[in-house]
């Protein structure tokens, strides 16, 4: 469930993108998901499915390049991966602090078939690039 | 066929407008607190401690509450019931607040110059983390019922406030609250983040954030 408002935000942050770019179709998205948001890749996908139809991302495969969260050890002064349910260092122990490794949540790339390559169906579209107006 | 580098969060929009909302507030001294935790941590008690004392205080400051709910005002009905100034966001499924809600609440409602606001987020300790709205602070709020577990469970919503408020200490025993597993998660997801016991019955603890709110409140005036 909570997927699906971030998705939905995801999906009209790209359709955006698109207009910007003069239209087209996105054939893949590439998302970087840290662990400690606490989205699953499941819910991410069921959901893009979902809103992405009837836009330009229909169809689109979803890539998630997700990142495991990074924990710092003040006793040890060294980074580790967190384990599941822990913030414990696997060296000393020690209770780790968690790091800015793990809360990313940004779309890195999108792949884009022009929108010369499909019919040119809306005329607002056949503007070269960058000369499109911007939509918000 | 294009590969174009976007490289920008998803919360972007959300976090523009939220960034304005913050800019018009402060214009105004309106200092403003976004409140989560999960449904019956105790968020609506802590609110009506906290303005009960704001009320009490020699040189009151106005209050404002916005109240977040998937559905029903029962929350407002109460506040106002204390005689404190309340506003619904009814959000009709929604898991979190987000900034047009709050624009929109905003252009209905009147804040006063000067008020404390504080807003209550829809119970969840998930989406609500990842929003801004416009607020200055983020407060969690745990109670012992819903077990020591949470800051492992959900750092982001710890991670992202600014103190953690434990709540319903009294029946810890009852429940089985490990307080010391409890603080050690804190202490990993959210390292500078103090953490305020308030019992929600007869307000103790409740003076102790006040005061550390009024503090922060005060060092980020200085700050301008």
């Amino acid at each position: 469930m909570h997927e699906a408002s971030v998705v939905e935000a995801l999906v009209s942050m790209l359709e955006a993108e698109v207009a910007k770019q003069g239209g087209g179709r996105v054939t893949l998205v590439r998302l970087v998901v840290g662990e400690a948001t606490g989205y699953m890749r499941e819910s991410l996908e069921f959901y893009f499915g979902l809103l992405s139809k009837g836009t330009s991302l229909e169809g689109a495969r979803l890539e998630l390049g997700l990142v495991k969260s990074l924990l710092h050890c003040p006793a040890c002064a060294e980074d580790f991966e967190r384990l599941r349910f822990s913030f414990d260092c696997p060296r000393c122990g020690g209770p780790g602090q968690m790091t800015r490794v793990g809360k990313e949540f940004f779309v890195e790339s999108i792949d884009l078939e022009e929108a010369s390559a499909k019919a040119p169906a809306k005329a607002g579209d056949v503007a070269g690039p960058g000369t499109a107006g911007a939509r918000s | 066929m294009a590969t174009i580098e976007i490289k920008r969060a998803v919360y972007e929009a959300n976090d523009a407008r939220a960034a304005a909302i913050h800019e018009g507030l402060r214009a105004r001294d309106i200092f403003t607190v976004n409140i989560l935790g999960s449904p019956g941590a105790g968020k609506t008690s802590l609110i009506a401690r906290l303005g009960a004392l704001i009320q009490a205080s020699p040189e009151p400051r106005p209050l404002a509450v916005i109240e977040g709910d998937v559905a029903s005002d029962l929350d407002t009905r109460a506040l106002r019931a204390l005689g404190i100034e309340a506003y619904q966001i009814e959000t009709g499924g929604d898991c979190h607040l987000n900034a047009p809600m709050i624009e929109g609440i905003l252009a209905r409602m009147r804040v006063p110059d000067g008020a404390w606001l504080f807003i209550e987020n829809i119970g969840n300790l998930v989406c609500p983390a990842e929003f801004v709205i416009g607020e200055d602070l983020k407060l969690v709020v745990a109670s012992a019922a819903e077990g020591s577990d949470k800051p492992y469970k959900y750092p982001a919503a710890f991670a992202r406030s600014a103190a953690c408020v434990l709540t319903k200490l009294d029946i810890a025993a009852a429940v089985g609250f490990d307080e010391a597993f409890f603080r050690r998660g804190l202490q990993g997801a959210a390292p500078a983040s103090p953490l305020f016991p308030v019992d929600g019955r007869n307000g103790a603890g409740a003076p102790e954030l006040l005061a550390w709110l009024g503090e922060l409140r005060r060092a980020s005036q200085s700050g301008i």
